[in-house]
């Protein structure tokens, strides 16, 4: 039944409702990275600045090395997703196809892992790393985010597999393709929107990752930019607020982006995994 | 040619990605390089640590130094986590009310004996005293700062009240009865920003002889709350709740949040570390006019307790010699006046605090520099478990004491009686 107008009408006002709530954080950053210092020292402050200025990503770029920290970030956000996928396919699979205790166990280990606070891994993983002469290496960090991520990328993509009816499997069995041919043939092309959203969770968790960036990057030539962003941060919380909304406004972009390119490919895909289901 | 299938070529992708973002030996060539972190963060202060690196590293080709960027926010668990992988910089710039865990924990190497006596004599005993831990000490006091009363002087001159100097300030009792004639029209004499209220108020009650931390004949620390405690609470408390003439919106607010209702007139003053000069200076609005004032006096004068920054070397630097002639490069008078001024903060050095550049009247650096003699350690800094004591018990007692949920009764009980049975767990 289709709802009546003053209905969709109130579906649409609470929509743009939760957008201009979603959007603030970022509109007011935007407002805040174009805005010259008196203007930020406001009592009354607008929405448009008065008098905009470029100042604050000249004096952004100048200060820290925002170019090469987000060239870090990318590199180790990109690999680090690129290989929990990789990892994470074939055991989510197996998951999601063998049923047993031992799969329910792993899907509860993979949900209660979630719960482990960064500080009580930091330093077991500092000396494992350490002992790796992995500490202030970007493979190294891009290991850990592997690691961090997985379970969680693991857990997503069990959801897409079950959501692949197994009877395409099974009628390319009759037609005798073997178990690998059937996974690379049949069900990754259908798992494909499943696996370029866990591909974005584990880049985007990667890409804002700030403890472990900060404890095992030690030289500048390494930080990621989260870490660089922390630099523009005084003592008891003061902040050069201009230059750090204006990188923190680049720093959003590559999400940005990256989410406009993919968002019709990725709500279409969880909409067919839904009818199928 | 035989094309790669597309699995195979996303492997070598990430190989090749990962190789090429190795980090890489360095090799051997018999120098010593020292890390130095540094939580400088103000371009100017920046600055003025790169380029003291490279003025030391030009002159000692076989001591090279490097700079590492850290950052106020994150430094304690970062350095924790280095101390126990044994990755620590070498040398480490970090505030004194962050060393005891440090240096009770071995982390740090004494410097005593490090230390040349020039820089031992320069910086004067009390500000030793607070990197001082057990017998060692943990640090080397550089750069402190005093909480000053920051004044709009067009309100003050229009209100024709009389000007505080540091020969002679206001009394507590003056500063509540110029707060009060200051006040009305939905404006307020000050602007307490409290959002961390603990450190302001033990560092403000120094002054009429409040300590809170006692520490007896066994070495045991237990907290009072006595008259002279009470003295700085109850005026923020009554100017709050009784006379109107402190804003009770800016309790929960840290310092650069009431910058907006000061500018606008909404503030006549606000308590305020003395580097916040360098924001009024870069955010008010053109034609305002400030002044620097110092905190009220009570019975022991303008005493004051802050937690300086310091420069500490690791334990397990290999090159501990070579990081200690580093830090008294650094600490050289003229280089500790390029440090002070790229911080608008005051040196601890009494040659440096000599420097003319000091004394100018110019955003009231002279004020400051005044001000130096009467800094003492923060009363809780080696008290073991003042951490806890801060967040579980103080913190939420003084907010509600001073936003008027609670009384100087319940104020006490909370401070006195569930503080000690914080503070017995670690002296146990």
């Amino acid at each position: 039944m289709r709802p009546s107008r003053p209905a969709r009408a109130g579906q649409y006002l609470a929509l743009l409702a939760y957008l201009v709530f979603l959007a603030f954080p970022f509109l007011w950053l935007i407002s805040t990275a174009f805005k010259p210092p008196r203007e930020l020292a406001s009592l009354h402050p607008t929405w448009i600045p008065k008098d905009p200025t470029l100042a604050n990503f000249r004096q952004a770029f100048d200060e820290q090395p925002l170019l090469r920290a987000a060239a870090n970030s990318v590199l180790v956000a990109v690999c680090a997703a690129l290989i929990a996928v990789v990892i994470a396919t074939p055991m989510a699979y197996v998951m999601a196809r063998h049923r047993s205790a031992l799969s329910r166990a792993a899907t509860g280990w993979v949900v209660v892992s979630q719960a482990f606070p960064f500080v009580l891994l930091i330093i077991p993983l500092f000396l494992i790393l350490k002992n790796l002469h992995l500490i202030n290496s970007l493979p190294g960090l891009t290991m850990v985010y592997v690691v961090w991520s997985l379970p969680f990328a693991l857990w997503m993509l069990v959801g897409y597999v079950r959501a692949v009816p197994p009877e395409l499997e099974e009628a390319a069995a009759v037609d005798g393709a073997g178990k690998l041919r059937t996974l690379v043939s049949v069900t990754a092309p259908l798992l494909a929107p499943g696996l370029v959203a866990t591909a974005l969770f584990a880049f985007i968790t990667a890409w804002n990752e700030f403890f472990f960036a900060l404890v095992l990057m030690k030289t500048p030539e390494r930080q990621t930019l989260p870490v660089v962003l922390t630099h523009f941060l005084g003592a008891e919380g003061v902040a050069d607020l201009g230059p750090l909304a204006a990188a923190a406004f680049l720093a959003t972009l590559p999400s940005l982006v990256i989410f406009a390119l993919i968002q019709r490919r990725l709500t279409g895909g969880m909409l067919t995994g839904a009818v199928k289901s | 040619m035989r094309r790669m299938s597309r699995p195979a070529a996303v492997a070598a992708a990430v190989t090749l990605l990962l190789t090429g973002c190795s980090s890489g030996g360095t090799a051997d060539d018999g120098k010593i390089t020292l890390e130095f972190q540094s939580l400088a963060w103000q371009k100017e202060s920046v600055d003025a640590n790169k380029q003291l690196v490279k003025e030391w590293n030009a002159a000692h080709p076989d001591i090279q130094v490097k700079y590492v960027q850290g950052s106020w926010d994150s430094v304690h668990d970062q350095l924790l986590t280095s101390f126990e992988g044994g990755e620590a910089p070498d040398v480490i710039h970090d505030a004194s009310d962050d060393l005891a865990d440090f240096a009770y924990g071995g982390y740090l190497a004494d410097l005593r004996d490090l230390l040349p006596d020039r820089l031992k004599s320069d910086i004067p005993q009390h500000s030793w005293e607070t990197a001082t831990f057990g017998d060692g000490v943990y640090g080397v006091p550089f750069l402190q700062e005093p909480r000053v009363l920051i004044a709009n002087a067009k309100i003050l001159d229009a209100a024709g009240v009389r000007i505080p100097t540091p020969e002679k300030p206001w009394s507590w009792e003056e500063f509540r009865a110029v707060t009060k004639k200051l006040s009305g029209d939905k404006k307020f004499g000050v602007a307490w920003p409290l959002k961390e209220p603990v450190s302001a108020t033990l560092n403000l009650s120094l002054s009429a002889g409040g300590r809170m931390f006692h520490r007896g004949a066994d070495g045991k620390v237990t907290v009072r709350f006595d008259a002279a405690d009470q003295v700085a609470p109850r005026t923020v408390h009554d100017q709050v709740n009784t006379d109107a003439s402190a804003s009770g919106a800016t309790l929960g607010m840290g310092g650069s949040d009431t910058l907006p209702g000061f500018f606008a007139g909404k503030y006549a003053m606000v308590p305020l570390g003395f580097s916040y000069r360098q924001q009024i200076v870069q955010q008010a609005p053109k034609g305002f006019d400030w002044k620097v004032l110092p905190a009220p006096a009570g019975r022991d004068g303008l005493a004051q307790g802050v937690s300086p920054q310091t420069l500490s070397v690791a334990e397990d630097s290999p090159h501990k010699k070579e990081a200690a002639q580093f830090i008294d490069f650094l600490l050289r008078p003229p280089n500790m006046v390029r440090l002070a001024l790229g911080d608008w903060m005051l040196p601890t050095g009494t040659e440096a605090l000599k420097d003319p550049a000091l004394h100018t009247e110019k955003n009231d650096w002279a004020t400051g520099t005044a001000l130096a003699g009467d800094l003492r350690s923060a009363p809780a800094q080696s008290v073991r478990g003042y951490a806890e004591w801060k967040d579980k018990v103080a913190t939420p007692a003084l907010q509600e004491y001073y936003s008027g949920s609670i009384g100087l009764g319940e104020l006490r009980k909370r401070l006195v009686k569930d503080g000690n049975l914080v503070l017995a767990r670690y002296q146990r």
